[in-house]
């Protein structure tokens, strides 16, 4: 075990990929000579050459429709989106062509596009947002939303394995924040597995990402005033583990789900709606949903504080739960 | 004025001898034209019977030009071709009965009812099945050069798309990308003038789409994609040279399409004159007249290539009619690969 920041634990694990399978190369803008915008790749080039770990012309398009067409060919590519705010350029090569290709044609695309997302300092609206959602709602998408440095090396390894493609959302706001004991060894984490970041009986927070954090800071701030919170890290968002979501319900009978991602049709909804489905006779309160406004991701200060929840929003959201 | 050199016409014989193309083979690549339009047009009939769903897109007067790109390919190249290039899946050797299937959403058609018309592709002949946003196919090719380039395999990826979805950014990108990366790629343009209803002067400002391909630091040909032979050579020469490391060649190749856009469209919008100018250029005719003059085609060959291709149609259509229809059950089958789907001949 080594102690390494969640940024450090995506570059040891995609360095390790590349190490062990020369099918895996990187592909994306300034990932080369300058190591990537936030340094992922730094180093990647000396080890890997010019032809593995490949600088980009600025072409979203060309970049992740490239990635489908090597995957097709047998190759195992890792894109990296400067921003994931940027995937919006390549959206059509996802979700028309890679993920919807071993559905027509039986040809699977293996290939992992990585995403830096996510706001908190003043990014603005083009460097902040956290798409997660619109892709989670693409048949043949895989979406995976790493909370941990342990988690960010091992659900890499296991993007990278998967026949599928895997949108890798790297939270931007976690990168250098977050330290923790990482395995040095290899190691997968499978997919649609959720975590128990913190076990408690009063109320259960469903949530992935960054905001696994701010809900583990509220629920601090609850079991002050007696009120034990748990805290469910799905890991990955499309597949999600309903199992664990719902035995968590069906344990607290109180549920609030939180995420970073816009409100309306964000992917809360559909867990939401999935517990009142399937959990309604376990429920002693209405679930209650935490997420930012819809509104695109504002860049001043305090509109950014007003837009992405923050701890106290989430306690006092967990204290009216707690008192319904 | 156009930038991009003008390809010549196949003067002779001699030329095709060089080429490394025999009788047999000259023979085969009329019967592969003819095979092409025989399949289209007892489609459009099933069609017509209420015995293919959805809709129904030919390349009618694309023949020479899918044939003769297809001809030039290696066994190891590949392609993703599009919906006027019926000529490529016959020339990679998909069986028609399979392509019938495809039409009637069959279970035996390469995209086994999950896809209809010709999106589909079998991958074990090298071809990548298209999708309707054009030319998404493109970036996806130039990945296929771009992992043959990384694994140093002498490979060559061709890019099929028309001069309508030349107006996206697609192609932009594809092409700068392999231009960058002098990748082993061939952009193939069918330029049928017509993009459903809009004309070439609405789509673009400069006389050829290969005029482009200086931009990006390759060459363009303009070539007659009614001309087989031409387009062959071209092919060919584009196809080697990119193989041996020269880069990416964008090889437009100018026909008309002969029908409407679907079969739903009359192409009234098309100048009846137009039409009349083009059927005088008709590949397949153009090709069986040069066969008689400098390759003896005799009649009686050719009565046995028409009684061969329409036995081999009647059967398709016949195996394809007795190809089950999917089980509905299976509608969920298939969204997400295992890892045992990656046992194929491109992930051993």
């Amino acid at each position: 075990m080594a102690e390494r920041t969640y940024l450090q634990a995506i570059s040891d694990g995609l360095r390790q990929e590349m190490r062990r399978d020369k099918r895996v190369f990187v592909i994306g803008e300034d990932v080369g000579v300058y190591g990537g915008a936030f340094k992922v790749t730094l180093g990647f080039q000396e080890e890997f050459g010019a032809w593995r770990v490949i600088d980009a012309p600025l072409s979203e398009t060309a970049i992740v429709g490239g990635c489908t067409g090597a995957a097709l060919m047998g190759m195992r590519p890792v894109a990296e989106m400067q921003f994931a705010d940027f995937v919006s350029c390549a959206w059509d090569h996802l979700v028309t062509v890679a993920a919807k290709q071993f559905y027509r044609a039986g040809t699977p695309v293996p290939m992992v596009v990585r995403l830096p997302s996510g706001g908190g300092f003043s990014g603005g609206p083009f460097h902040s947002q956290n798409p997660e959602s619109s892709f989670a709602h693409i048949p043949g998408l895989k979406c995976v939303c790493p909370a941990t440095p342990e988690d960010a090396k091992g659900l890499l390894a296991t993007a990278i394995e998967d026949p599928n493609p895997v949108l890798y959302f790297e939270h931007k706001h976690l990168y250098r924040r977050l330290k923790a004991e990482v395995p040095e060894e290899r190691y997968t984490i499978p997919f649609g597995e959720a975590r128990t970041h913190r076990v408690g009986e009063d109320i259960s927070v469903i949530t992935w990402g960054a905001m696994v954090h701010t809900a583990d800071e509220a629920a601090e701030e609850l079991a002050k005033e007696d009120v034990s919170v748990e805290v469910v890290d799905l890991r990955t968002v499309m597949p999600w583990d309903r199992k664990a979501v719902l035995a968590s319900v069906e344990k607290t009978s109180k549920v609030l789900v939180l995420h970073e991602d816009t409100r309306t049709g964000g992917f809360g909804a559909e867990i939401a709606a999935t517990i009142a489905e399937e959990a309604f006779e376990s429920l002693d309160a209405p679930v209650k949903r935490i997420a930012a406004p819809d509104s695109p991701v504002p860049f001043s200060p305090p509109l950014e504080k007003a837009f992405i929840p923050q701890v106290e929003t989430v306690a006092s959201g967990l204290r009216e739960l707690a008192a319904y | 004025m156009t930038i991009a050199r003008e390809a010549d016409p196949v003067a002779a014989e001699a030329e095709l001898r060089n080429s490394g193309l025999d009788r047999e083979d000259l023979l085969t690549v009329y019967r592969n034209m003819l095979l092409t339009r025989g399949i289209e047009e007892r489609g459009h009939i099933l069609y017509k019977q209420g015995k293919i769903p959805g809709s129904f897109y030919t390349g009618r007067g694309n023949e020479g030009a899918a044939v003769g790109i297809a001809t030039a390919m290696g066994p190891d190249d590949v392609g993703a071709p599009l919906h006027r290039d019926m000529g490529v899946h016959i020339t990679r050797g998909v069986e028609p009965w399979r392509i019938i299937a495809n039409y009637m959403g069959k279970e035996d058609g390469p995209a086994r009812g999950k896809d209809g018309n010709v999106h589909m592709a079998d991958a074990r002949l090298g071809l990548i099945a298209m999708v309707s946003h054009l030319p998404a196919m493109l970036p996806v090719a130039v990945g296929a050069a771009l992992a043959f380039r990384i694994r140093e395999e002498s490979r060559v990826a061709i890019g099929w798309f028309g001069e309508g979805s030349a107006a996206r950014g697609d192609a932009h990108e594809a092409m700068n990308l392999a231009g960058v990366r002098r990748l082993p790629m061939v952009f193939v343009c069918d330029n049928n003038q017509w993009a459903y209803s809009t004309p070439t002067h609405l789509g673009f400002a400069t006389p050829n789409i290969a005029d482009r391909a200086r931009s990006y630091g390759f060459e363009g040909v303009v070539v007659d994609g009614t001309d087989v032979l031409a387009v062959y050579r071209e092919a060919k020469r584009a196809i080697e040279k990119a193989r041996s490391g020269g880069g990416p060649t964008l090889i437009e190749c100018m026909t008309l399409r002969m029908e409407g856009h679907a079969v739903h469209d009359d192409a009234f919008y098309v100048p009846k004159d137009m039409f009349e100018e083009w059927a005088k250029h008709d590949p397949i005719e153009r090709f069986r007249t040069w066969l008689k003059d400098y390759a003896d085609l005799r009649e009686q060959e050719e009565e046995e290539i028409a009684a061969d291709l329409k036995k081999l149609l009647n059967e398709a259509i016949r195996r394809a009619e007795e190809s089950p229809l999917p089980d509905p059950a299976t509608v969920t089958e298939g969204v997400y690969a295992a890892p045992e789907d990656l046992d194929t001949p491109h992930h051993k």
